[in-house]
């Protein structure tokens, strides 16, 4: 029978259907169809003064009524003075869950679930059984267990609440633990066998539920760390080609980085307004490259006006570049005003949830998948193809290089363009973590030079190494610091390895002459 | 090699003898006297604002000559002045916020926003700052001390050129971070501010303005003084060594990482007493002034002037802050566009700042033959 009704449940969602025969199997009605009289009654009575009256309405229209009323509540509700509404708006709202249980999408399966649990009337249980047995989704199917547990440990009976403790226990349900801890309390010292029973299951489900709740916790520390980790690395993958390949030291990157975002969302916004509205979400796909190339212009831009005129004087590239920043940042918020953001695009927003209590946001995954990709291809391009020669050629020994008729000034403007491209897709893909400011480049431009600096210059694998300690060390160190306090102790830890390795991480070996 | 050295110092000597003297006259006379004797409507007249704004930009002065000594003479580019100035702007407020009384708003012995933050008892390192001598070597002292500590481990491990550049810009904004929390007891955002008197003198006087702003004057002379000692020395000649090749220096027997530690140790010391002057004057202080981008200007000061000559880091304080206090005035939304085009125009067009461009403009005079004199040797050094 359940099977069957399951089926029906998914299968056709005939709402209708379904509630006749969960309403055949409840104890009241002995025919298949309710007379229909019986609902329009009870629709009369919930607007009648009368508050016994009202209430044995709302039990008949929750137990043989479904989603078809709902347009007719909403008239009463909407006609009704205060104490009616007030009356008719858990009716609905259990009402409403009850189809939402049928509901096509998983998300909104699952919160109806939670809701009906949270609600705590026995009267859904049958709904959340019949929903359980013909549901496919695994997280769908822990919520319907989670909701029946609750409402089974609000229940009389001893029995059925240890055996519900005991499952919430085993389920390791976070939103169980105030209920069993109420659980506990109300357990006294002259208590009987049987509530002694209760409190014990209660308390074991309780330190079952807070081990899980420790492991998960640390699974999403590590989760945060690689995913800061992953962004610092975008962000300094820009940096480790234009500062430790070429020893340009650009204070404008991170300003970089605000145009890429600012990239991203001009081509929003340009989606929204001349492309169907089919097309929105992929506008995100778009951006990338575009913010790669508008931003890679830029930095041709600054190397052919400013940039080259330095080489070999970094103190003084800073300072230049340092301005050049100033400038861009109020260019910024004078032409865009402080603050705009991106819509994430659907496919990017939400997440997957791996086990209990741990959920990974789709776009920080995304970061992670990116960055990655990133390094594959900064790898391939530098050590694979012939460009990457030259680069590296140029980078190593200019003089010989030139010599060798290779185009070192092109190869500089080249490079550095390409080292911004990847700024303005670090820029694109903050975007999907945080506003579009002017200031956005600053907040992060410091800790992406002290990435830089502890990876050693002239080294990638320094920066990707160096970027993941501080990133993992970041939000290991944030818990117990604070957020502050952890960015000082990593200031001074640096300072600290410096001491030991003073060119960083991974240096070029060799007898260089340090001028 | 010592020769020609000496000849170029000496000529510029006598020049900047005389600019300090005559300057260093209307700083300390001239100035005073036009705020106190004219009548309040004569154009030759100081207002109390103006004056009182001087004198602010001369602390500035102060810590630009650190600075100088630093980044024109030695060659070390430090980002994270601000702290030390902050230091000592810190430790002559904290002074200042205690001496505040039962003047303040809730009428407790304790500073404002401490009664905000609901904290009951007044933090331990706070209670020696009821002493004003304690203030004022804690300005000195504590810019001093952790200049040392900081620069021991930074030199020892050789780092250098832009490596120290990034990080003391960490450690600029570290201090940001760390005084921005209103648990540390620092008054938060807010700073410190809301100050009434020092050592007896009320702060909103003309009067004790006036002597604060002479006393500036004076500090600036003597920290002048202090740091034209030093370069004339035999150690200031080392650190334009270390500046121009350090690795010969080091290679002809000498430590540059102790001469780096003394002049990073004694720019710190001054950087702390411009800011404890600056304090009293402004009559605020809040974490905004120690960060990044104002540790960054600092820099911009010295390189506008003219580094590598402390009459040039001096001017330069002063023209900078005064143009910023004009555009910020009448046209704020460009002063951020000034400021970076001013970066950037100082780097690639004038390396050498208003000094260097004072010099080229006079050779170029010189050539021409209009001015009949000898010429000086050229270009004085390769900054």
């Amino acid at each position: 029978m359940k099977v069957a009704l399951g089926i029906m449940l998914l299968g056709t969602a005939s709402l209708l259907g379904a509630g006749q025969a969960i309403a055949a199997e409840g104890p009241r009605a002995s025919t298949a169809a309710p007379p229909l009289s019986l609902i329009d009654r009870a629709l009369a009575d919930l607007s009648s003064g009368d508050q016994a009256r009202q209430d044995a309405a709302a039990n008949v229209l929750i137990e043989q009524g479904d989603s078809s009323l709902l347009p007719k509540l909403e008239e009463i509700r909407n006609n009704a003075d205060r104490s009616v509404r007030l009356a008719i708006k858990p009716l609905m709202d259990l009402l409403k869950n009850r189809s939402n249980l049928a509901s096509p999408d998983a998300d909104r399966r699952r919160s109806a679930a939670a809701d009906l649990g949270s609600s705590g009337r026995p009267v859904v249980m049958p709904w959340l059984e019949a929903a359980l047995a013909g549901e496919p989704n695994r997280w769908v199917r822990y919520t319907l267990e989670e909701s029946l547990a609750l409402i089974r440990l609000a229940s009389d009976d001893p029995d059925t609440k240890i055996k519900a403790a005991a499952k919430l226990g085993e389920l390791r349900s976070s939103n169980a633990v105030p209920a069993l801890k109420e659980l506990l309390q109300q357990t006294g010292t002259d208590a009987t066998d049987q509530q002694k029973a209760l409190a014990n299951a209660a308390r074991a489900a309780i330190g079952q539920i807070d081990i899980w709740a420790s492991w998960a916790n640390a699974f999403e520390t590590i989760f945060r760390g690689i995913s800061l980790s992953s962004i610092l690395l975008i962000m300094s993958l820009g940096l480790a080609i234009v500062f430790g390949l070429m020893g340009v030291i650009n204070m404008a990157h991170g300003e970089l980085m605000m145009i890429g975002a600012y990239a991203t969302f001009v081509t929003q916004e340009c989606f929204r307004a001349y492309f169907p509205a089919g097309l929105f979400d992929y506008y995100f796909i778009a951006a990338m490259p575009i913010a790669f190339c508008v931003v890679a212009l830029c930095g041709l831009i600054l190397e052919a006006t400013v940039i080259r005129f330095l080489y070999g004087r970094p103190l003084e590239t800073m300072l230049a570049t340092w301005g050049v920043s100033l400038v861009l940042i109020q260019a910024a918020r004078v032409y865009f005003g402080d603050l705009t953001s991106v819509v994430a695009p659907s496919w990017l927003s939400g997440g997957a949830q791996v086990m209990v209590g741990v959920y990974l946001p789709y776009n920080r995954i995304f970061i992670i998948v990116l960055s990655i990709l990133c390094v594959a291809g900064i790898y391939f391009l530098l050590f694979r193809t012939g460009v990457g020669l030259r680069v590296r050629a140029v980078m190593q020994n200019r003089d010989m290089s030139s010599c060798l008729g290779i185009p070192t000034r092109k190869v500089d403007a080249y490079t550095f363009a390409f080292g911004s491209g990847l700024a303005g897709l670090a820029g694109c893909a903050l975007t999907l973590i945080g506003n579009v400011e002017p200031g956005l480049g600053q907040n992060y431009i410091v800790d992406s030079f002290m990435v830089v600096v502890t990876g050693g210059v002239g080294k990638l694998m320094g920066t990707i190494v160096a970027s993941l300690g501080i990133g993992g060390l970041n939000k290991f160190l944030e818990p117990s610091f604070g957020a502050v306090y952890g960015k000082v102790l990593i200031l001074v830890l640096v300072i600290l390895f410096l001491q030991r390795r003073p060119s960083g991480l991974f240096t070029i070996k060799g007898r260089h002459a340090d001028a | 090699m010592a020769e020609p050295v000496v000849t170029v110092q000496g000529q510029r000597q006598a020049g900047e003898g005389l600019i300090f003297w005559l300057s260093g006259f209307v700083l300390l006379v001239g100035l005073p006297l036009l705020n106190v004797l004219p009548d309040p409507d004569s154009w030759l007249h100081v207002s109390d604002f103006a004056l009182n704004r001087f004198g602010k930009f001369l602390c500035f002065a102060i810590l630009a000559l650190g600075l100088d000594l630093i980044w024109g003479y030695t060659g070390i580019l430090s980002l994270g002045h601000g702290v030390f100035f902050g230091f000592g702007a810190y430790a002559i407020g904290m002074h200042l916020m205690l001496t505040i009384g039962t003047e303040s708003v809730y009428g407790s012995a304790l500073p404002d926003f401490m009664v905000w933050n609901q904290v009951k008892e007044l933090p331990l390192f706070w209670k020696p700052f009821y002493s004003f001598g304690v203030a004022l070597a804690g300005a000195v002292l504590v810019p001093t001390l952790f200049a040392f500590i900081f620069g021991f481990l930074a030199f020892r491990s050789r780092i250098k050129g832009v490596y120290f550049a990034i990080i003391t810009q960490a450690l600029a904004l570290c201090a940001w971070l760390v005084f921005n929390r209103n648990e540390t007891n620092l008054g938060g955002t807010n700073g410190l501010t809301d100050f009434k008197q020092i050592l007896g003198f009320r702060l909103s006087e003309p009067g004790t303005q006036r002597a604060l702003y002479i006393l500036t004057v004076l500090f600036l002379g003597a920290a002048y003084a202090v740091c034209r000692w030093i370069i004339r020395s035999r150690a200031g000649r080392v650190l334009v060594a270390i500046r121009d090749s350090e690795q010969r220096v080091l290679f002809s027997g000498y430590s540059p990482a102790n001469y780096k530690l003394f002049v990073f140790v004694v720019s710190a010391a001054l950087a702390g007493l411009a800011g404890a002057l600056y304090v009293p004057q402004v009559g605020i202080i809040t974490p905004a002034q120690i960060g990044v981008l104002p540790s960054l200007e600092m820099v911009i000061w010295v390189a506008v002037g003219g580094r590598g000559t402390l009459v040039g880091a001096a001017l330069g304080a002063v023209g900078v802050n005064w143009a910023r206090s004009v555009l910020t005035n009448y046209f704020p939304e460009l002063w951020p566009f000034f400021l970076g085009g001013l970066f950037i125009a100082v780097v690639l067009l004038f390396p050498d700042g208003l000094v260097g461009l004072f010099t080229r403009v006079r050779e170029k005079w010189l050539a021409s033959g209009l001015w009949v004199r000898k010429s000086p040797a050229s270009s004085e050094h390769n900054g």
